[in-house]
């Protein structure tokens, strides 16, 4: 069977799919799907192949969207994703992440939901909202999201979530309990002696490492991250980055070593590439140097940013890189971010990036 | 129980193929008539309200001109519109 790489894009329109042979040189689009709802993430399940579409629409709320045959027909369910009568009614769908047999949902307000039948229903992982610090969450930019979701990829107890603006969580336990992993993380927004509360900060995204579970990467509002003890500790490895700002966070599909990032200039400086010039920022040894990828990305007048969910790899070799825009455009690298190509643009603006590759 | 007819909105019907514009349902009030078409279509219920429960921010129905709540009560010859809010970006 040929070789087929997938790019599912969530934007503020609908789910897109792009896709292109192993060469990667080639690329077609579909779309929009999910009749244009504001879709939030969409991701494939590799065991399956099934797509899934977070998103929420202001009229008809949040539901998860879904596609069996690679985006040609979809349908939608939101059985069991709500909460109790009375709370605060779920305006949408945020993040999904599908492993060990299981599908998870995050949401807005931020609750984590799971399901067993391959997003049919849903049931809600109580014991993230029952976590006593939860009354205090306070919601970033984007609201009280839950926006991260990592799966332990052979315990299947163990997932960490990302809730902005609450910080880092982990259950060893299916989700009945949660203790905070926020330790070594700042909040600059804090007064100088309160920046490294035990819970709260602005987790922007975390990512595990290939073959490493205990090892996770974060960027943060406020710096970027490394922990080797599966969240217990953070270490800073915004050194000779650009800015201790940005979004997204792309880990590589075999080398735990590997990171991608795209900066912005700052939290309050605009919140586009630095100086106007883009570049994805590679380390090839765990955060301790940097290197800018320039080669195809525009270097004047990049006035874009791309958001936490809008970056990712694939799984070939040498591994695709690619970066959605809040501006609609779609950059893509084969070559593991050595030189670049815009492959999609004046699409609505890109709010996440996933890949799917069939029949390698 | 009354036999009431219920327009529906274009964009409701896209999510649910086969559904029709125009049902007649048995309904006494509007949280029936919802309660009616989430049996024929199932789900229909989570795009019209939500878990508060309450019909969605920008969903409108209508009972004889006036915006309806969950409560609001209808007969037969109620004219009942089920309408999509001015929304959007």
């Amino acid at each position: 069977m040929a070789t087929r790489v997938l790019v599912l894009l969530g934007t503020k329109k609908g789910a897109f799919i792009l896709e292109s042979d192993a060469a990667r040189q080639n690329w077609s689009l579909k779309g929009p799907f999910c009749e244009t709802w504001p879709i939030n993430h969409v991701i494939a399940d590799p065991e399956t192949g099934t797509i899934y579409g977070a998103g929420g629409n202001e009229w008809f709320g949040p539901a998860v969207w879904k596609s069996t045959d690679f985006g040609e027909t979809w349908t939608h369910s939101s059985e069991g994703l709500a909460y109790q009568a009375g709370e605060e009614a779920i305006k949408s769908t945020w993040s999904l992440a599908a492993g060990n047999g299981r599908l998870y949902a995050g949401v807005q307000p931020a609750g984590l939901f799971a399901s067993d039948d391959d997003g049919e229903s849903w049931t809600q992982v109580q014991g993230l909202r029952a976590h006593p610090t939860a009354p205090k969450w306070q919601p970033g930019g984007a609201g009280l999201i839950l926006h991260s979701i990592v799966i332990h990829p052979e315990d299947p107890n163990q997932v960490w979530v990302g809730i902005s603006a609450a910080g880092v969580f982990h259950t060893a336990d299916g989700g009945k309990t949660w203790a905070p992993r926020n330790t070594g993380t700042r909040c600059d927004y804090l007064p100088e002696a309160e920046r490294y509360p035990e819970f709260g900060q602005c987790v922007h995204c975390i990512v595990m490492a290939p073959s490493q579970p205990n090892r996770l990467y974060q960027q943060n509002h406020c710096g970027m991250y490394r922990s080797d003890d599966g969240g217990q500790h953070w270490e800073s490895i915004e050194q000779g980055l650009p800015s201790s700002f940005g979004f997204p966070a792309v880990a590589h599909p075999r080398d735990p070593s590997t990171l991608f990032l795209m900066p912005l200039n700052g939290d309050i400086a605009g919140r586009y590439m630095p100086d106007a010039k883009a570049a994805v920022w590679r380390t090839r040894d765990g955060g301790s140097e940097w290197q800018a990828m320039r080669q195809g990305l525009p270097q004047r007048n990049a006035f874009f940013g791309v958001l936490r969910q809008a970056m990712a790899a694939d799984q070939l070799e040498p591994a695709g890189v690619y970066a959605g825009t809040n501006t609609g455009t779609l950059f893509a690298s084969a070559d593991e971010g050595e030189t670049w190509s815009d492959i999609a643009h004046h699409l609505p603006p890109i709010l996440s990036v996933e890949t799917l590759v069939v029949g390698a | 129980m009354p036999e009431v007819t219920v327009q529906l909105p274009p964009a409701l019907l896209r999510l649910f193929p086969g559904s029709e514009p125009e049902p007649t349902v048995p309904a006494s009030s509007v949280a029936e008539i919802i309660d009616a078409l989430d049996q024929r279509w199932p789900g229909m219920r989570d795009r019209l309200c939500d878990s508060t429960p309450r019909i969605r921010r920008h969903m409108n129905v209508f009972v004889d001109g006036e915006r309806a709540t969950l409560a609001t009560p209808v007969t037969t010859t109620s004219d009942v519109f089920i309408m999509t809010a001015i929304s959007g970006g």
